[in-house]
């Protein structure tokens, strides 16, 4: 189509061709706060790919004679119970929430989108069967579900990240459901299938790219609270086992010396804040320059 | 409305029955034998081939898993979830003691979302554009954002220890001590209805946003209405429908949430429960909590499309 619509205003120069992308960067960095999200995630980003360079220390040195030292010049936030530099710590629990949060919320785009799809596009018995799976899926709380998942496949992070996929899938199968059913009655969608197409081509070759805006949005909005789960269930000690650093088993690990040192629970604890509040922000920029009109709904 | 009320209601039923279905097949599905769960491990070493064959027999696992699965269902039907294999306890009397509390801290939760949430987020699309709309619109995306853990934890440090103003472990039965539950369930309660709030300000500002741009509202304040009536009357019920359908969701945020806040807390609930269980690889108590949150989610859902079909008669005609 774009194709056909460029040829056309070479022949005779209708309107000016609209630059989708610089459409969208124009709306998307409006905000200020926006582009204050997109700095912090950009820095999340480098924490977690060269922790290394970063972190001015070992994250796991430990140094039983500087235990538990309030912040100085040479530990910026201080040390925890076995001498380890907690900003360090933190930086290096970046690559866990950047990891956890990516893969989860992959196989959870996915899935889901893939059970939406199917669901979608055959309508009748295969929709009733997998929309009242979802459904079933939807009735158990994400961190219980994900909990119980956890406790099924046994500790690892990589189990954590299947359980909090598939604890999340059902909100990309519904999404992607309404939007395959609503797709599918569109004439190019005939026109395909007039033309001889299998139904396997026609929902991945027509339908799928037609569902997308939304599920890029949804995507980009539910990174924040994957990351959110993910420090639920380290904070509960699911998954994440020592040498790993994660945000939330650092809160719980500093909860024993509240007392004392309470920063060791409450820095980890803004690094979540601040990075989920960033990925919310950004979400809701990329939902107002893709489509204002799922302002709302999603 | 009858013919609503009766899709609805089977429509439940079927998935209740996928979700007991879901909920059997993850402890089946578990990597080994459950014959080897139920036996410890110093049991192990001087049992033979035909004892562990006559104890698979006397609990039936040697059977179909159809029947099995009509076996559980029937037991659990009657509060019968099968018997602890930590303490030997019936996991039921876990369940009937500690689901009161759950429910005691998230119906309050859950109720203070809905009276503080929906108004803050009434008066934030109302006054849209002034200091009040940023700073309700600021705690709605704040709220999403806080762990409820850390939360917890901050709670605790400032009002628990630093302050001394509130206790801040533990859970007194209100028939026992009102004043002292009163006192412990301040914080945790507090807690767990901040997400709840925040995305019910969120979502009930941007939907009265769009409900106040259509052509309804503009022909009542174009007749003259006052302010208060145009919100109340015409715009507030029309805007509260997807509100409807998040409070549904947001049940399921709140217990899902318990099982933080509770584990800060030490408030033995449901949520306490199931990580308990997870830890001391009791599957059967993961398995009933899970089951008993999935029903009670559904059922509570089921009241709420209810009551959306009776809100919204576009839903019962569909």
């Amino acid at each position: 189509m774009s194709e056909e619509a460029e040829r056309g205003s070479e022949l005779m120069e209708v309107q000016p061709h609209v630059n989708e992308l610089r459409r969208f960067f124009k709306v998307f960095l409006g905000r200020p706060v926006v582009i204050f999200g997109a700095i912090i995630i950009i820095i999340l980003l480098v924490c977690a790919a060269f922790p290394g360079w970063i972190a001015p220390h070992d994250p796991l040195k430990q140094d039983l004679k500087s235990v538990l030292l309030q912040p100085n010049n040479e530990h910026l936030l201080g040390t925890d119970a076995l001498g380890r530099d907690l900003l360090s710590r933190i930086i290096f629990g970046a690559r866990t929430a950047v990891m956890v949060g990516i893969v989860a919320l992959g196989i959870a785009a996915v899935s889901g989108m893939i059970l939406g799809l199917i669901a979608g596009y055959f309508g009748g018995i295969t929709y009733a069967i997998i929309m009242r799976f979802i459904d079933a899926l939807m009735a158990f709380p994400i961190l219980l579900l994900a909990l119980a998942i956890a406790a099924l496949l046994g500790g690892g992070l990589v189990n954590v990240m299947i359980a909090i996929g598939i604890g999340m899938m059902s909100g990309y199968a519904r999404v992607m459901c309404g939007q395959a059913i609503s797709v599918r009655e569109n004439d190019y969608v005939l026109a395909a299938r007039s033309s001889g197409a299998s139904n396997i081509r026609i929902m991945f070759r027509h339908v799928f790219p037609n569902c997308l805006p939304p599920m890029i949005v949804l995507m980009t909005m539910m990174i924040g609270m994957t990351i959110l789960f993910e420090a639920g269930l380290s904070f509960l000690g699911i998954g994440i086992k020592e040498p790993t650093v994660a945000w939330g088993s650092l809160v719980n690990d500093g909860y024993k010396y509240l007392l004392i040192h309470p920063l060791l629970s409450v820095a980890p604890g803004i690094a979540i804040i601040v990075v989920v509040y960033a990925f919310n922000m950004v979400g809701d920029g990329v939902r107002d320059a893709i489509d204002p009109r799922l302002r709302g709904t999603l | 409305m009858g013919t609503y009320i009766i899709r609805r209601v089977i429509q439940m039923i079927l998935v209740l029955l996928i979700v007991t279905v879901i909920v059997f097949l993850m402890v089946r599905l578990l990597p080994g034998d459950p014959i080897l769960m139920y036996l410890t491990a110093s049991d192990l070493e001087e049992i033979t081939q035909e004892q562990v064959d006559v104890i698979r027999h006397d609990l039936g696992l040697d059977r179909p898993l159809l029947v099995q699965y009509f076996d559980w269902i029937g037991n659990v039907v009657t509060g019968d979830f099968g018997t602890s294999i930590i303490h030997r306890g019936k996991v039921g009397d876990d369940i009937k003691r500690r689901l009161p509390i759950t429910l005691h801290l998230g119906g309050l939760a859950f109720i203070i979302s809905i009276i503080v949430g929906i108004p803050m987020g009434v008066i934030a699309a109302v006054r849209r554009g002034t200091w009040l709309d940023s700073i309700l619109t600021s705690l709605g995306n704040l709220g999403i954002t806080i762990p409820v853990f850390w939360l917890g934890i901050l709670l605790i440090y400032a009002f628990g220890l630093k302050l001394d103003w509130l206790p801040v472990f533990g859970y007194t039965s209100p028939f026992k001590d009102f004043g002292l539950n009163t006192q412990q369930i301040i914080l945790p309660v507090f807690c767990l209805a901040v997400p709840p709030i925040a995305s019910a300000v969120r979502l009930t500002r941007s939907s009265m946003l769009e409900v106040m741009r259509q052509d309804y509202i503009r022909t009542a304040w174009s007749k003259g209405l006052r302010e208060q009536a145009v919100i109340m009357r015409h715009a507030l019920k029309n805007g509260l429908i997807p509100v409807v359908t998040l409070k549904g969701i947001s049940l399921a945020t709140i217990v899902g949430g318990s099982v933080l806040v509770e584990t800060v807390f030490s408030i033995p609930g449901m949520g306490r429960l199931a990580v308990e269980g997870l830890f001391s690889q009791d599957y059967s108590v993961v398995q009933a909590v899970i089951l008993v949150v999935g029903t009670f989610v559904l059922f509570i859902n089921l009241l709420i499309d209810l009551s959306y079909g009776w809100l919204d008669p576009r839903v019962r005609y569909g």
